[in-house]
Order: C-alpha cells, then structure tokens, then sequence
C-alpha cells in the first residue's frame, strides 16, 4: 500500500470534495466518501498544526560525514 | 593588359573589412588603457597597447552604459570585441564590447569559458531540471553552521512549515577545499534515502567569496544529484553556475526555504476550504435528497391510497357512531315501553279492582260476565266473584237506570 503522506491525504480529500460535488452518487457512496474525507481533513489539520521543527547537523570524520546531531543555531544577538 | 584586379580604394577598404570581420571576428585582448577620451556622445575613444603594440579601440554608448566603472589611461583591462575599419581613414579599430579590469576579469573569463563547456556538456539543460517536491519532510542544507543562510533557512522553514527536519552538512563555503567539500556534502546527502530536498548556498559576498559555487566540482555535484536541488548563492544580483546547473535557482537562502516549503497557514486554509465544501456538498446532496422524498410523498399517486384508506376509516367511524347511538336510544325505547305497558297491565289486574269493592257477576249455568241488567231475567241464577270467595244470588227485580 502507498505510504500516506500529508500530500497524498491532500490530494485524496479534494479527489473526494470533487466526487461529492458532482453529485453523481448513491446515498451510500456519498455518506462514505463523506465520512472518509471528514477523516483526511482532520489528519491534514491535525499534521499541520502539530509542530515541530527539528533541525539536525552531520557530524564529519575524516571527510565522512558519520552521524547526526542536533544543531542548535547560535544566537549572537544580530 | 594587366590579369590583375585593380580595385578602387574604397573596395580596397571594403575587402580589408570583410577578411578581419569574417577571419578574426569577436577576439578577447588584454592591455593597457591610453589617450582615454570620453566623448559627448557617450562613445568612448582610446588604445589599448602592451610593450611591443598598440591598437585603437573603441567603445560605443550603448556598451559603455553597462561599465561598472570609469576607465582611466595606464588601467589594464581584458576587452571583448570586434575588428573593425574606419573606413574613412583607413585605420583598423577593435570596437569593444564589454572590458572589466585584470583580475576580476580573470575570473570572468574563467566563469566564462567554464559556463561555456558546462553548457555545452548539458548541465544546464532545463529538460534535466527535477521538480521540487511540494511538501518535504526532510530538507538537506549544505552551507556553512555559522553563517547567516542557516539561520534564515531555519527561520523561514520553522515559521512556514515547522513540519520538515532540516539536516544541515557543515561544510566550508569559501576559500581553499570549500568547492569540494560541497561537492562531497552533496554526495553524501545523496547517499541516504531520506532528504527531500537539498539547499546549496551561502549568503552574499565578494565574487571571491562566492567562486566555489562557480566550480566545476560543486556543478556537477549538482548536476548527478538524483535528490532535487536548489541554489541559493549570495544575493540577488548574484549569479554563478551553481545557479544554472541547480533544478532551482533562489536569489538568497530565505527565498529557497520559502520555494522549497509551502506555508502553513495557507495550507491549513487550503484544508479548511476541503472541509467547509465536503460538508456543504453532503449538506446539499441530503437536501436534494429529503426534496425528492417529500415530493415522491406529497404526489397524488402516492397520497390516493393513504386517502381512500382515510375515508373509509372515516365511514367506518361514523357507522360506528350511529350503529351505538341507535342501539342506545332502541334499547330506552323498549324500557319505556315496558315500563307503561307493565304499568297499564298493573292496573287491569281484576284482583285490584275487587279489592276495591267490585265483584263480578257471571250468569249460571254458562258463566257468561254480564256487564248489562238488561242481561239478567228475574230469577236468574248469577255467580258473584269477590276479592276473596264467591256466592251464589237469584235475581229478585231488575231496575232501571235512567241513561245520561
């Protein structure tokens, strides 16, 4: 199965606004695709207002970058 | 009397032009500015000679307009032009089109030629661009950790979209090694499966500063980058190769963290919008729904046997009522009947009357009951019946009542 990703759950709730506003449905497929893009709304909303910036440095080794490290941005006030 | 061709001077001229037009062309020349002249025309006269030679140049307005600054006799200068003859003195000329001091213009020179053979191998080519994902997770920056194009990277992407991780290679980004070092650190990302996206760049600078990004390593790092690109190098004005050969060329670093992430409050919008039309549309299509019914519903094929069932219901009821109301008022009719009938009996009863005094009076042998004197003979035998007993009488006379 393709991994939902936020850009996947976007497109597939317009996919479903778009089907529902046709209005070609039954009764049935329209509660469905409803209740399913009720659900995608949500998971979008709720992705993009969990936040959570992280910001990591590669650490470097003889030319090798060898691992991660939080990087903290060094604040000089300017 | 001569085979040979005798041209006119001025066709002379002309052939002279043409062979240094077609044979030299557009030459590049390196010398020394002298007799300076800046016409008030805005054309500028001068030659431009080295220790052995000297050649006359000039440069018109409209290539002038774009020095940006003011030569001066004894400066040395690299110029790009074309020969050409003043055809009314004869004198060959190189009108220059552009010139740019020694040194600057070495490296010049150096971005030229390379941005020639880069193109020419195809680094540039827009067909080759890769589309930047629209929503990464996971941004690689290849930059240095204590310059400001971190920090503003990381400003804007946390503002905008604090969803994507932003992994940073610490590389050099100017002086000896730096060039390589971002070719490596864009390899390496390369090497891993989870970024996105990657950032090259650093703020702005001397064209000095900015030559590693102008090197052939950082380009074709760029170029067999399979992880989309995006150039961020010094400020908008500034252009280097690392700019052409990226999938994206951004003026500074903050305009790449906002090309390369979209924002928040407009996505959220974007997904609001979805929800408020998901539930208008079911909101709708409910409608239209309760509409058919109620109209199936309120049709007269459908309302005629809910009507005949209604009026027969209604028959059915008031049949009910009269059927009730006529056993009731049959039923008090028949007592009162009883009641006058039982009560008329009553007072027939002959036992009463006798008791009251009355007897009566039947003829003998036959027992016939004689209402009449006019019945009654002298000597008849008659029977008179009382409330209790009987006698036996004869009749002794008969009188006459008078009528009336």
């Amino acid at each position: 199965m393709e991994e939902q990703t936020f850009e996947t759950r976007l497109r597939g709730l317009q996919t479903v606004v778009e089907k529902l506003e046709s209005g070609h449905l039954t009764l049935e497929e329209a509660l469905s695709h409803f209740e399913k893009g009720i659900e995608l709304s949500h998971q979008c909303a709720e992705f993009l207002t969990r936040a959570e910036a992280r910001v990591e440095k590669l650490v470097q080794k003889n030319g090798e970058f060898i691992r991660e490290e939080p990087f903290l941005l060094a604040h000089d006030g300017s | 009397m001569f085979d040979a061709i005798i041209y006119q001077v001025g066709e002379l001229t002309d052939h002279i032009k043409k062979l240094l037009q077609t044979r030299i062309g557009s030459v590049w020349v390196e010398g020394e500015i002298s007799n300076y002249k800046r016409h008030s025309s805005g054309h500028l006269y001068f030659s431009l000679k080295d220790h052995k030679s000297r050649i006359q140049a000039v440069m018109f307005r409209s290539d002038s307009n774009r020095l940006e600054s003011e030569p001066e006799d004894g400066l040395k200068v690299i110029a790009q032009g074309e020969l050409n003859v003043y055809e009314r003195s004869g004198l060959y000329q190189i009108i220059v089109r552009r010139m740019q001091p020694v040194g600057v213009g070495e490296l010049q020179l150096a971005f030229e030629q390379l941005k020639a053979k880069l193109a020419s191998q195809g680094l540039f080519n827009k067909d080759r661009k890769k589309p930047i994902p629209r929503y990464p997770k996971r941004i690689g920056v290849v930059t240095s950790p204590t310059g400001a194009a971190i920090r503003d990277i990381v400003h804007v992407v946390s503002r905008r979209w604090p969803r994507a991780a932003i992994l940073l290679a610490p590389v050099q980004v100017q002086g000896i090694g730096a060039a390589s070092e971002i070719a490596r650190a864009i390899q390496m990302l390369n090497q891993r499966d989870d970024v996105d996206v990657i950032i090259v760049g650093r703020g702005g600078g001397s064209i000095e500063d900015l030559w590693a990004f102008n090197e052939e390593a950082v380009c074709r790092a760029l170029f067999e980058s399979d992880i989309p690109t995006i150039s961020a190098v010094g400020h908008e004005i500034d252009f280097t190769l690392s700019d052409f050969t990226a999938d994206l060329r951004a003026p500074t670093p903050s305009a790449a963290a906002e090309s390369v992430v979209p924002d928040r409050e407009e996505t959220l919008d974007v997904v609001n919008g979805f929800h408020l039309r998901l539930k208008g549309a079911i909101r709708g299509y409910l409608l239209t729904l309760r509409y058919e019914q109620s109209r199936l519903v309120n049709s007269r094929g459908f309302r005629r046997p809910i009507d005949l069932i209604r009026q027969n219901s209604q028959n059915l009821d008031h049949l009910t009522q009269r059927l009730r109301q006529s056993m009731t008022s049959g039923l008090k009719a028949r007592a009162h009947f009883l009641d006058v009938t039982s009560g008329k009996l009553e007072g027939m009863n002959p036992d009463k009357i006798l008791r009251r005094g009355y007897a009566v009076c039947r003829k003998l042998p036959e027992k016939n009951v004689i209402t009449d004197s006019d019945q009654l003979n002298i000597g008849d035998m008659v029977e008179l019946t009382f409330a209790t007993g009987k006698t036996v009488c004869q009749t002794t006379s008969t009188i006459v009542q008078p009528t009336g």
